[in-house]
């Protein structure tokens, strides 16, 4: 059984970290990885750095380029997958990635070398449902999970067509923007989390603008699972060299707030 | 045949073009392409875009025999399309006043930029300070230090310009910032893109915006000689002047058409600006298409000395010309543009920009070689005031 499916069966609120592969190096990374699990956290987006990840904020963007500079590789990725998979053989792992990295080494071949090592599911930022069958076929025969977007601007019918196959959970964005923590979660939030709601039996995931514990809180009311990115690749950046105990602290205060 | 009729385009040009971005902006770009599908098959917008097209931009735009440079060269019979004598002198205002005419048919008040030369920027604060819009252009740093006089046209004009940092600061980037500001805004803004790139339907859109200078020059060299001219000649980086005069040729197999890709300091060097002559196909900005990159897939930066073509993808339906070799690609390097450009201005008067300069040298190297019944029509597409500075700095590093 898929463990995104194991952990979202369970009926329990799910925390889901996202961090950058390779941020600030790929030897650090095992580390932070680690941290973040024994934070308590459910699921991990396991981000793939690219070189114009038009969907990001600043945070995102700059650890991406760091990333890059310290010789990220496709291969140093999947490695890096693997060994977390060896070392945490329950937590759901989905790649986060942008399309082009993908179809440049070959949909079958990135996505054999993704169930291999260890994850449960893909999300192509920049692959909305109009340009999914191929990424689609490819991954049902691997049986990984094509984690579906959801922005605020979806209207209800086009909820519905991108949700009719869905599986795993749903991606909810919250906000009309790019990744990074705001003040406040968007006011429609709530209203959109609805929306989904209604047509669908996935399990709804909240991410976009959320960083801190009452904000986790909050979402966590009302979606099924809360996304934290920035504020985790944040908190590794700004506690450099060694960033372990700070984010030991943010991320256990987050889980708590979602695990209630 | 390889045109598409755009009451039916899907958004491929063959296996390119498409709508890769994020879901945020879907629905916008669907409103988009049925808001221009509407507009396009309605009279009364066709009227005003060709009313602003006359009164405005001063079109048509002359077709120019180059009498002194044939001589030069001596051999094909040479033309220049004059898309320089444009309002903005441009072609990019043909297609930010169709845009801006849209944007303003679909009720927004805000209207985005990205721009590399800053022609395109130029071109899109002239469209909001007549159609009365706020107006913000993302222009890379470094493009901003080599154009710095059409960055102070663009405050002139009203339009504020956000200096963009990330990558090496050029137009990919500016492309990237805009894109970011689209989604966080797209209730209100229209993203007026400049070129035949980025997610459907703008490659189809501005293609059409832009067909105006084929179709006059199809009708010009017509009435002049009866017949269609033999090979048609226009300067790459996304591509949009040169769709516009391939346009209404792409189904005349008679006339040859050819793409003039920025070869930088050389394709073996790696620093170019060629997607189709030194790339492969991959996904960016929206769309299926050559781009420059890693043998990872991580894009790359472009270098050329013209800030209109330092751009490291092409236009999808360029991509697809190419595949189904309808048209001709070929490479000109930064050296041979300004050797062009010194020698189009001191021959026959005219200082062209360094992204046509790169069509002149391609037509300066094989005009020689073909008889005096050849007919070569260059796609002048814009001036090139704005790169006096850049020619002098390359003049003086290379002695």
């Amino acid at each position: 059984m898929n463990r995104i499916d194991q952990l979202t069966g369970n009926g329990k609120k799910f925390f889901v970290a996202y961090y950058t592969a390779g941020f600030p190096t790929v030897a650090a990374s095992g580390a932070i990885l680690d941290t973040l699990v024994e934070s308590g956290c459910d699921l991990i987006e396991l981000g793939y750095p690219f070189s114009d990840p038009t969907a990001d904020g600043p945070t995102i963007q700059a650890s991406s380029q760091t990333a890059l500079e310290n010789g990220f590789t496709r291969a140093g990725y999947f490695q890096l997958l693997q060994e977390f998979r060896e070392r945490h053989p329950d937590v759901p792992a989905v790649v986060f990635s942008y399309y082009n990295p993908i179809f440049h080494y070959g949909i079958d071949k990135f996505a054999e070398f993704a169930k291999t090592a260890g994850a449960d599911g893909m999300l192509v930022v920049d692959l909305p449902h109009e340009e999914q069958a191929d990424v689609r076929a490819v991954l049902d025969r691997q049986g990984l999970h094509l984690i579906q977007l959801v922005a605020p601007t979806t209207g209800q019918e086009r909820t519905g067509k991108i949700l009719k196959n869905a599986s795993g959970f749903v991606y909810q964005i919250s906000l009309r923007g790019v990744t990074g923590v705001r003040d406040t979660i968007a006011a429609d939030a709530g209203e959109n989390i609805a929306r989904t709601r209604a047509v669908t039996g996935l399990p709804i995931a909240l991410g976009f603008g959320v960083g801190t514990g009452e904000q986790a809180r909050a979402v966590a009311a009302a979606a099924d699972g809360v996304v934290v990115g920035s504020a985790i690749v944040t908190c590794i950046a700004e506690n450099q060299p060694e960033p372990l105990p700070a984010l030991r602290a943010l991320v256990t205060e987050l889980t708590a707030a979602v695990h209630g | 045949m390889n045109s598409v009729d755009f009451r039916t385009f899907g958004g491929r040009f063959g296996e390119f073009g498409g709508q890769y971005i994020a879901e945020t902006l879907m629905p916008a770009v669907n409103d988009l392409a049925a808001a221009f599908r509407e507009a396009w098959d309605d009279p009364s917008f066709h009227a005003e875009f060709d009313r602003y097209m006359r009164d405005y931009v001063g079109r048509p735009s002359a077709l120019y025999q180059a009498e002194a440079l044939t001589a030069r060269l001596g051999g094909a019979q040479i033309y220049f399309k004059r898309e320089d004598l444009n309002h903005t002198g441009a072609h990019k205002i043909n297609n930010t006043i169709g845009q801006g005419l849209l944007a303003k048919r679909m009720g927004k008040g805000r209207i985005i930029a990205e721009t590399g030369a800053g022609q395109h920027g130029v071109a899109t604060a002239t469209a909001a300070a007549i159609f009365k819009f706020e107006c913000e252009i993302f222009m890379g740093e470094e493009d901003i230090r080599r154009q710095a006089e059409n960055v102070k046209r663009m405050k002139l004009l009203g339009a504020r310009v956000i200096p963009v940092t990330s990558g090496t600061g050029t137009l990919k980037d500016a492309m990237n910032e805009a894109l970011r500001n689209w989604v966080a805004t797209v209730d209100d803004t229209f993203y007026i893109i400049g070129s035949v790139a980025g997610p459907h339907p703008y490659p189809l859109m501005v293609r059409e915006f832009q067909r105006v200078i084929g179709d006059e020059t199809r009708a010009q060299f017509l009435e002049r000689q009866g017949r269609l001219p033999d090979t048609v000649v226009a300067c790459v980086g996304g591509g949009s002047n040169s769709i516009g005069i391939f346009a209404p040729f792409i189904d005349e197999p008679s006339v040859h058409l050819i793409g003039v890709e920025a070869a930088g300091s050389g394709l073996d060097t790696g620093k170019h600006a060629a997607a189709i002559g030194g790339g492969s196909v991959g996904v960016l900005h929206g769309s299926k298409t050559y781009i420059m990159q890693t043998d990872e897939g991580q894009v790359v930066n472009a270098h050329s000395i013209s800030a209109g073509l330092d751009y490291p993808g092409i236009g999808p339906e360029h991509s697809h010309l190419f595949a189904t070799e309808r048209v001709e690609f070929v490479p000109i390097d930064d050296a041979e543009a300004v050797a062009a450009f010194l020698e189009l201005t001191r021959v026959e008067g005219i200082v062209p920009a360094l992204e046509s300069s790169h069509a002149v040298a391609h037509v300066m190297k094989i005009a020689p070689e073909l008889p005096a019944d050849h007919a070569i029509i260059i796609n002048l597409s814009g001036r090139g005031d704005k790169d006096i500075a850049s020619v002098n700095e390359f003049m003086e590093a290379s002695p």
